[in-house]
């Protein structure tokens, strides 16, 4: 009973434990931070070094960086999320080879796809330090998790459907479009959203490839300096930036949550008219 | 001697040498209720999974329009025996067959052969309602569509008719656009049936299709099947001795020996039923076995 009693109590304990820090992180940014927050400093560009003006030009930079990340690792994913679970399987060498890569991928400091990024598009591509060679930076840290969620949702998709279609006569792209890909239609998505939440999280990657400059981007081939940098920056480099930090901090999780909220009401809508279930 | 004596006599005979190719004459076959002609003829076939026989030397008629019932313990190939013949076994990794296939004119296992056209030819019933997640419409439509059949009026026509064919219209007109899915059991396998026959096959295998079903939704499933006779030619396997009994024309017992599972007897239902040729098969039909 006693054990029970113990264990009960360690459960709930982590529990509230967990609740409890993201409670007291919440509550920083919110108390240090709203009361800055208003339209001036969103559309705003930075002055001072970050201590004074808003972040206008840093949302525009985010924005630019997290959409090249997508664009560039959304259908290279799906595609080789298809690959690994229509076409090939763990037990054999080329699936397993892309499944260690992937792990391996998965496991590398952001510090390190920084360099790669740095030496690879700056430098050999000649890409320099632009929003294009941050977003194809983050795009190579964020493929691993998108390609796994997807492909997870794909093997995930009953057995059934697919022994069906061919039983029916349906080809395997035609089962694939109307049947695997609506039923791994969420997993996609979730992976897509792990991807930018990890994207727009990146900060050390980015500090090497899209760089410092705080002005608003003419083209992909300008610097910008994205919301984590800003933040990054203001909290450790600027003296007197904290205020501004929090803000921006604030910023940058209003805008992860609602990049999620949206992703997810519209794959429901889209999906009702799609793929039904009882 | 009547025609019928001499049959089984030749029956014993063969059923004495176990290599023999088990195959009905026309003459033998020939049932008052359909044409004893066979449209899949199965010849010396073998099938092994990695290193594993599920099947070894299977010969057998498939005779058109006549219903076949495949019983047999569980696990003696008869799933394998059906897949084999719309290639389905292709799907399965590691999977090997062997001997001939012949239905109609064609030759099932030549590797060129378009199986999509096949399995539009030969269409397949599961043990498991599979609806796709899609509405009732969409369930019937995506496989017309796939076989490139275009125009809305057209498509309409073979929904409402294979719909009423397999008695679910009058339960399903109001609300083609709800989720298949939402369908009760007997009537997501009528969907699937509905399914099958809006391509117009020749052949339907039925693996098992009213064992997950409960016992009223099953007989009306059943009556389906009967009604079906004649029109399409039909391979089921059951485990239902007594359905076997009431739906079939023919009956082939499968058995699981050494070196895979075996066909050990195959003829008219009635006979198969109720004067076996071969001791297991009397075993089996009268419960003692299997």
């Amino acid at each position: 009973m006693l054990k029970n009693r113990l264990a009960t109590a360690l459960i709930w304990l982590s529990a509230v434990l967990i609740c409890a820090v993201f409670a007291r992180l919440l509550a920083d940014m919110l108390l240090n931070g709203v009361p800055r927050l208003s339209w001036t400093f969103l559309s705003t560009a930075p002055s001072d070094a970050g201590r004074a003006g808003g972040i206008g030009p840093i949302i525009v930079s985010t924005g630019l960086i997290v959409l090249v990340a997508v664009i560039a690792a959304g259908p290279l994913g799906l595609a080789t999320a298809i690959l690994l679970s229509e076409f090939t399987s763990p037990s054999r060498r080329f699936g397993r080879l892309i499944e260690r890569s992937l792990e391996v991928l998965a496991g590398v400091p952001s510090i390190v796809f920084g360099l790669f990024g740095n030496a690879f598009f700056c430098i050999y591509l000649e890409l320099g330090f632009s929003i294009l060679s941050g977003g194809l930076t983050l795009a190579c840290m964020a493929l691993p998790i998108m390609l796994n969620t997807a492909a997870a949702g794909l093997r995930a998709a009953p057995d059934d459907y697919r022994l069906c279609a061919a039983a029916l006569g349906i080809s395997r792209t035609a089962a694939l479009l109307h049947l695997l890909l609506p039923a791994a239609a969420p997993a996609i998505i979730a992976g897509l959203m792990l991807g930018i939440a990890r994207a727009g999280a990146e900060t050390a990657a980015l500090i090497f490839t899209s760089g410092y400059v705080d002005r608003m981007p003419d083209t992909l081939m300008d610097s910008g300096r994205a919301l984590s940098v800003h933040i990054y920056d203001l909290a450790m480099n600027v003296a007197g930036g904290d205020a501004n930090a929090h803000a921006s901090a604030l910023v940058l999780m209003l805008l992860l949550f609602t990049i999620n909220s949206l992703a997810t009401c519209l794959t429901r809508h889209w999906l009702r008219n799609r793929i039904m279930t009882s | 001697m009547t025609n019928d004596t001499r049959d089984t006599c030749n029956r014993a005979d063969k059923l004495n040498d176990p290599e023999n190719a088990y195959t009905l004459s026309p003459l033998q076959a020939g049932p008052p209720c359909c044409d004893p002609e066979p449209l899949l003829s199965v010849e010396n076939l073998s099938l092994h999974y990695a290193d594993k026989a599920a099947l070894e030397n299977i010969s057998l008629d498939i005779y058109r329009g006549c219903i076949t019932a495949l019983i047999g313990p569980s696990g003696c190939g008869k799933t394998s025996f059906l897949s084999s013949l719309n290639r389905l076994t292709d799907m399965i990794p590691g999977c090997r067959v062997s001997g001939s296939i012949r239905f109609g004119g064609l030759d099932v296992r030549a590797p060129d052969l378009d199986v999509q056209y096949l399995r539009r030819d030969i269409g397949m019933i599961f043990q498991k309602p599979v609806p796709f997640p899609l509405s009732i419409r969409r369930n019937i439509e995506l496989p017309l569509r796939e076989h490139g059949m275009r125009g809305q009026a057209e498509i309409n026509d073979r929904l409402q008719q294979v719909l009423r064919d397999v008695g679910l219209w009058e339960e399903v007109k109001d609300r083609l656009e709800a989720p298949a899915q939402a369908l009760s059991g007997g009537q997501q396998q009528r969907l699937c049936i509905a399914r099958a026959l809006a391509l117009q096959p020749k052949v339907l295998l039925m693996d098992e299709p009213c064992s997950a079903l409960d016992p009223i939704a099953s007989a009306v499933v059943e009556d389906l099947i009967k009604r079906l006779q004649g029109r399409y030619t039909i391979v089921i396997v059951t485990h239902n001795l007594a359905q076997a009994r009431r739906i079939a024309n023919y009956a082939a017992l499968f058995w699981m020996q050494e070196r895979g599972g075996r066909l050990i007897e195959f003829g008219r239902c009635q006979q198969v039923f109720e004067a076996p040729a071969h001791h297991l098969t009397a075993a089996y039909v009268s419960g003692r076995r299997g």
